[in-house]
């Protein structure tokens, strides 16, 4: 498996690790089967997000699509982070395997899922 | 760079490039030829043949060089396969086959067979064979009484691997050749891993074909060979000059040959002794980790040079990649760095859940490894899980770690 050097620079430096305190919305997509579960935290101020921490456990690409998709979320406003897919997370990467776009790509799938659950509970 | 990969491929000894030199410089001729070139050629070809003959009790004509591993379990399989379809076992012969309707013959194999066997079964299956891969027990054995249920009077061929190469099973290759004896059948053993590492010896282990390569042993890559007993029908898988006695043609490897027979020369119990030691030392640093397993048998049923271990929590890729940025080199059985995404078949079969193989690491070592880079090893390890583990949201209440 070869990866670019930014996949590397994510993976070996993940931005934004770990699990936010009483967060505003959770999201958690993946199974342990398949070998890739990502789950992501949020804050929510005045319709943005102002603090996003991920936890991941999964190959180089999950743990490097993860940290991508947190620095990609942090200060957008909920509609602009809705607009995050799995496809623009690979391209800021400058790409992943081929065999690696649909198994270990679902960060954005996790972060629509924590925006919801936050709309869910401000309800 | 610390290497613990010695089991995917070996640093070539210098010593065998020494020995390699002159044919590629000055030796280089060709061993059919019939001037002096080539019969210098034709010598070293058979001197290397001897070499290789000698150390698993076989005779010289017994043993035809190939490609590798891969090559050398294909023809056994094809060559075996086709050489007696419709056959049936020679306890057989001259008898009608109670043959199942369609079925050209059985084979026998294991589930952790390598890939070159799995695969070679599965397109003989297409052709027309029939297979039966026989189950392990959670140590990676074959049950000798598994293996006779599995036998029919169709069964052609057994092939069972003899040190496994993700978990270091060392199988009893007497008790399961005397098997295949009592009904006649050709027992075959892929000894690609196990070679100059544990004991092999075609009279003793009453063995009709071996597989042996040379890059698992400090040789170059690209060179193998089959022990073929005397007798045995089989048929070519490469036709053409004629070379390898009829069975294997194309112009001989002599560089090559040269450099495994030296491999096989330099390889000696003393460096078993210091692999297992320095092996013992990392499975009992490595299990210190919380929630580890070790994957395999232990003691001298394990591979000299293998430690498989499986973490919870974390994923074999991304051990691997922690490991590679800190100038380590290991691999993993996890489905995320195989091209199928599929998770380890041995480990599969060894009984291990599909998440607990995600989390495997494979450390092998070769008689280069040093202590200092074993306890380095030990060192970064339990920081790179702990790093992982602290990622991991499947680790609901952190432990101390
Ligand atoms: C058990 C086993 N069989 C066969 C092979 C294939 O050998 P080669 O790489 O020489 O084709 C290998 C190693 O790759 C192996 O470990």
């Amino acid at each position: 498996m070869v990866y670019s050097d930014k996949v590397m620079d994510h993976f070996k430096n993940p931005r934004n690790m770990g699990e936010l305190e009483n967060p505003d919305g959770i999201g958690e997509v993946g199974n342990p089967i398949c070998g890739d579960v990502m789950k992501i935290t949020i804050k929510v101020k005045d319709n943005k997000i102002s603090d996003i921490k991920f936890k991941t456990f999964g190959c180089i690409a999950a743990i490097a699509t993860t940290s991508m998709l947190t620095e990609l979320a942090k200060g957008k406003t909920l509609e602009e982070a809705e607009k995050i897919t799995n496809q623009i997370i690979a391209q800021e990467l400058k790409g992943l395997p081929a065999i690696k776009l649909h198994c270990s790509n679902l960060a954005a799938d996790a972060l629509r899922m924590a925006i919801k659950d936050y709309f869910k509970k401000v309800k | 760079m610390v290497y613990l990969d010695s089991g995917a491929t070996t640093k070539v000894d210098p010593e065998v490039i020494k020995a390699m030199m002159p044919y590629f410089t000055e030796k280089y001729g060709n061993a059919s030829s019939t001037h002096q070139k080539g019969q210098e050629a034709k010598r070293t070809l058979n001197d290397a043949r001897q070499i290789i003959a000698k150390s698993i009790g076989a005779k010289d004509e017994e043993i035809i060089f190939t490609s590798g591993g891969t090559e050398a379990n294909n023809f056994v399989l094809k060559g075996i396969a086709f050489a007696n379809k419709d056959k049936g076992n020679r306890a057989n012969h001259g008898f009608a086959l109670p043959r199942e309707q369609g079925s050209l013959g059985h084979i026998i194999t294991t589930k952790i067979e390598h890939d070159c066997v799995l695969n070679s079964c599965k397109w003989l299956e297409t052709q027309g064979f029939k297979v039966t891969y026989l189950d392990v027990d959670e140590s990676g054995f074959v049950k000798p009484e598994d293996l006779e249920n599995a036998i029919t009077p169709e069964t052609l061929l057994v092939s069972i691997i003899h040190g496994n190469n993700e978990i270091g099973t060392i199988q009893n290759l007497k008790e399961l050749s005397a098997v295949c004896k009592k009904y006649n059948v050709y027992f075959h053993t892929d000894a690609c891993q196990s070679y100059t590492k544990t004991k092999l010896n075609v009279k003793k282990q009453n063995l009709d074909l071996v597989t042996l390569n040379s890059h698992k042993i400090h040789g170059p890559r690209g060179v193998g060979a089959l022990y073929i007993r005397k007798g045995t029908n089989i048929t070519p898988l490469l036709h053409g000059g004629g070379q390898e006695f009829g069975l294997r043609s194309g112009t001989d490897n002599v560089a090559g040959v040269v450099g495994f027979a030296k491999a096989v020369q330099l390889a000696n119990q003393k460096h078993v002794e210091y692999m297992t030691r320095l092996r013992d030392k990392l499975i009992e640093g490595v299990l210190k980790i919380p929630d580890t397993r070790l994957n395999g048998p232990t003691n001298d049923k394990r591979l000299c040079n293998n430690v498989n271990v499986s973490f919870k929590y974390v994923e074999g890729e991304a051990i691997g990649g922690y490991l590679d940025a800190e100038e380590i080199n290991t691999s993993t059985g996890s489905a995320c760095s195989s091209p199928k995404l599929e998770p380890s078949h041995v480990l599969l079969a060894i009984g291990l859940k599909p998440e607990q193989a995600h989390g495997s690491l494979r450390l092998t070592i070769s008689r280069f490894t040093t202590e200092q880079e074993i306890n380095r090893v030990l060192d970064v390890l339990p920081k790179v899980i702990a790093k992982l583990r602290k990622m991991s949201p499947l680790v609901k209440f952190i432990k101390k770690i």
